[in-house]
């Protein structure tokens, strides 16, 4: 029961709008710091692109994608409307007024200061102000979604909430208080220098309140990549889900253990002492579980889809699967892209080996991987499976979906290996150019050449995208049903307490926040004399 | 057997087969912290242990990092110590020369925004954060030049700063170190 459609839509043709505009930023750095492009000429363009590139994708596009998804799972999972449609509305104008403001600042060269703000440099205020406002209006989304649930609740005392709706609203709390680090440090450090009101910043603070959003942000971009795992690839494909329970233990557990290990970001930082940095380095392990459990469900979820449609043997069953389905196809890009990707996370949350890697290109391949990579491709998935529900017409260009799949593996593939292998050379991250005529880097101009390739294939695959969702927009009408989820082998009809709310999991986790930050934070906050003067961009 | 019977039954392996799996999950991730553990403690292989503060807006006045304290020296116990800060765009010195096959002490911070070192074909790699002091041990195997670029963001000249750092061999070091001082690539 997809009622507020035009909400649902406006989220994803903005997020898909300045996705694509990220997009093309992000093939022309590729391109200009490459042998085959031109020295350029003004380095700062470069870094007015970078930060442009990693505000839209890191904060302005999953959020966006997130919150509409969000959004048409309560209605549909739910079967109720869609309460407190207006705050929906006002969180997505706060989204597109808060995004052109950090964008104004960055194209005039006011704001370079990449996505990730790295104080003692600041920016313009007005770039900082339009981040919180994007910030802001997702918070409403978060307290939309357990709104909804509430009154469902009240309305279905005791029923298991179903699956993918119990995800949607871990995420959502996730995010909450993920964004809390990243909002602390723009509220009580970054903003005041930048609105003259200090001079002076603690660099080393600053640095540990961006770690608290930085890693667990990544969970709530995977968030709505896993929920379709769940509950869009069995229905979409014919199978059916292993196990609602363990779906279930798999949210909760990225709920309690993706916050309170991103110091795991700082191991080669100076204002943090070894023990610390061993425990978020042990916690990071653990966040590797419930994806592991996740592989092995959605794994077991797709066998039953083959044997039931005859797949036989140990192996046999594989070439029973509908490949030409988009939704297997996005499903085994993503699997074998989180596969690479997890095994280099995996690397980098070594207390030990993080030390060979940290900073290089190794790291920009790695989030590309899984982010880029695992993650966006089943956004794509999760447009290309709603779109019929959103528009009322059908996508009839299933060939043209297919190849679009295609390319963006292929890319990211193309994009990424190459990043790894410079990287383990030593090959340092931001450059708006190197010097390849320097011997010991000429090597490595061959690995750049072969990732600016596959920026265009991404960039190509892009727009083949968004002209598939634009062309989805004027088809035959068709009349698409209800939006449905995957229902698992043994559908519960109960789900005990603490697999069907969220509260114990939510305080777990703000628990864990404070016992592995509370003591770096406090001990920083404490230490006199660590303040050093800001470095205005822009200024110089 | 009914078909409730074979409902249940096919449950109950289900059960045991997803149990399995995060058992074996499970294992694999104590395994590895496990590891990290051991060859923290056994080999001493860690992140820098200790914080230590020093203030960017008066290091060149006073302290370990005025300029003539900076770059190598050869301590009592044959050890060396190098020191150097980043500051947009470069490093001082710029280029930095040390001893093969000897235990070095790398004491690094930053003047002005954050830089990170990084020497390549090395797992030397430590962030300059102002007002912290960075600390690396390292020892290097072969003698040769090494590219040191400035592995993050440190704003628009961040691509072009680059510095070196020259391996040499061990008698020309302690030869070059008699005349007292600090070292580094200059006057070589």
């Amino acid at each position: 029961m997809l009622v507020n459609r035009k909400l649902i839509l406006a989220h994803f043709w903005f997020a898909f709008a300045v996705f694509g505009v990220a997009l093309t930023l992000g093939a022309w750095q590729m391109f200009i710091r490459s042998p085959i492009g031109t020295w350029l000429s003004n380095p700062e363009l470069y870094y007015r692109s970078l930060t442009a590139h990693g505000t839209v994708m890191g904060y302005v596009f999953p959020t966006l994608v997130a919150m509409g998804f969000g959004y048409a799972i309560s209605e549909s999972a739910l079967e109720q409307r869609l309460v407190g449609v207006r705050w929906a509305w006002t969180g997505f104008w706060l989204i597109v007024i808060g995004s052109i403001m950090a964008v104004i600042p960055i194209a005039l060269g006011r704001a370079s200061v990449l996505y990730t703000f790295y104080p003692p440099l600041i920016g313009n205020l007005f770039y900082y102000l339009g981040v919180v406002l994007v910030v802001v209006g997702s918070w409403i989304w978060v307290a939309l979604m357990s709104i909804n649930l509430r009154v469902w609740r009240k309305a279905h005392p005791g029923a298991a909430v179903p699956l993918a709706m119990y995800a949607n609203v871990a995420g959502s709390y996730l995010w909450a208080w993920t964004a809390v680090g990243a909002a602390l440090e723009l509220l009580l450090q970054i903003i005041p220098v930048a609105a003259g009101l200090k001079n002076t910043i603690d660099a080393g603070l600053a640095r540990i309140f961006f770690s608290w959003t930085l890693h667990a942000i990544v969970y709530f971009w995977l968030m709505p990549t896993y929920i379709a795992y769940y509950t869009i690839v069995p229905r979409a494909i014919g199978g059916r889900v292993y196990s609602d329970s363990m779906a279930r233990i798999s949210f909760i557990l990225f709920l309690v253990v993706a916050m309170p290990i991103g110091i795991h970001h700082t191991f080669a930082d100076p204002q943090v002492g070894a023990g610390f940095k061993f425990i978020h380095s042990a916690f990071t392990a653990l966040v590797a579980l419930p994806t592991l459990l996740t592989v092995f469900t959605i794994c077991a979820s797709v066998e039953i889809a083959a044997r039931l449609r005859g797949g036989r043997g140990v192996f046999g069953w594989i070439r029973a699967l509908p490949w030409d389905n988009p939704m297997m196809l996005a499903l085994a890009f993503s699997f074998v892209m989180l596969g690479f990707g997890g095994a280099g996370g995996l690397i980098n949350m070594s207390y030990q080996l993080d030390a060979s890697i940290h900073n290089t290109q190794w790291i920009t391949g790695h989030f590309h991987l899984i982010f880029g990579g695992a993650i966006v491709i089943m956004y794509f998935a999760i447009a290309y499976d709603l779109w019929p529900h959103l528009t009322g017409r059908e996508l009839i260009d299933v060939r043209l979906i297919r190849t679009q799949l295609w390319l963006w593996f292929v890319g990211m593939i193309v994009t990424t290996f190459p990043w790894h292998w410079v990287g383990i050379l030593g090959m340092p991250r931001r450059m708006a150019y190197f010097d390849f005529g320097d011997p010991a880097i000429a090597p490595q101009a061959l690995s750049v050449t072969f990732s600016a390739i596959g920026g265009f294939i991404l960039l190509t695959s892009g727009i083949m995208f968004i002209v598939i969702l634009a062309r989805g927009m004027r088809a035959p009408l068709a009349e698409a049903g209800a939006y449905r989820f995957a229902v698992a082998v043994h559908q519960p009809t109960t789900v005990p307490v603490a697999l069907n709310t969220h509260a114990l999991w939510v305080a777990l986790m703000i628990a864990l926040t404070i016992t592995n930050y509370g003591y770096p934070i406090l001990n920083l906050a404490t230490t006199a004399g660590t303040s050093v003067p800001a470095v205005y961009v822009g200024a110089q | 057997m009914s078909a409730e019977d074979t409902h249940s039954s096919s449950v109950e392996v289900a059960a045991r087969v997803e149990r399995r799996w995060a058992i074996i999950a499970v294992i694999i991730i104590s395994g590895m912290a496990l590891l990290a553990a051991f060859a923290g403690i056994h080999q001493a292989t860690m992140p820098q242990p200790r914080v230590e503060t020093t203030d960017p807006s008066r290091i060149h006045l006073s302290g370990e990092f005025v300029e003539s304290n900076l770059g190598s020296v050869l301590e009592a116990n044959g050890n060396v110590t190098v020191r150097a800060i980043g500051q947009q765009y470069s490093f001082t010195p710029a280029c930095i020369v040390v001893p093969v096959d000897t235990p070095i002490t790398l004491r690094a911070t930053s003047a002005d925004v954050v830089h990170g070192i990084l020497i390549q074909g090395t797992n030397v790699n430590t962030m300059l954060v102002p007002g912290y002091i960075s600390e690396q041990l390292m020892r290097f195997g072969k003698t040769g030049d090494y590219l040191m670029p400035c592995q993050e963001f440190c704003s628009f000249g961040h691509e072009g700063m680059w510095g070196k750092v020259k391996v040499i061999d061990k008698a020309e070091f302690a030869n070059r170190a008699k005349s007292g001082g600090r070292l580094s690539c200059v006057g070589q």
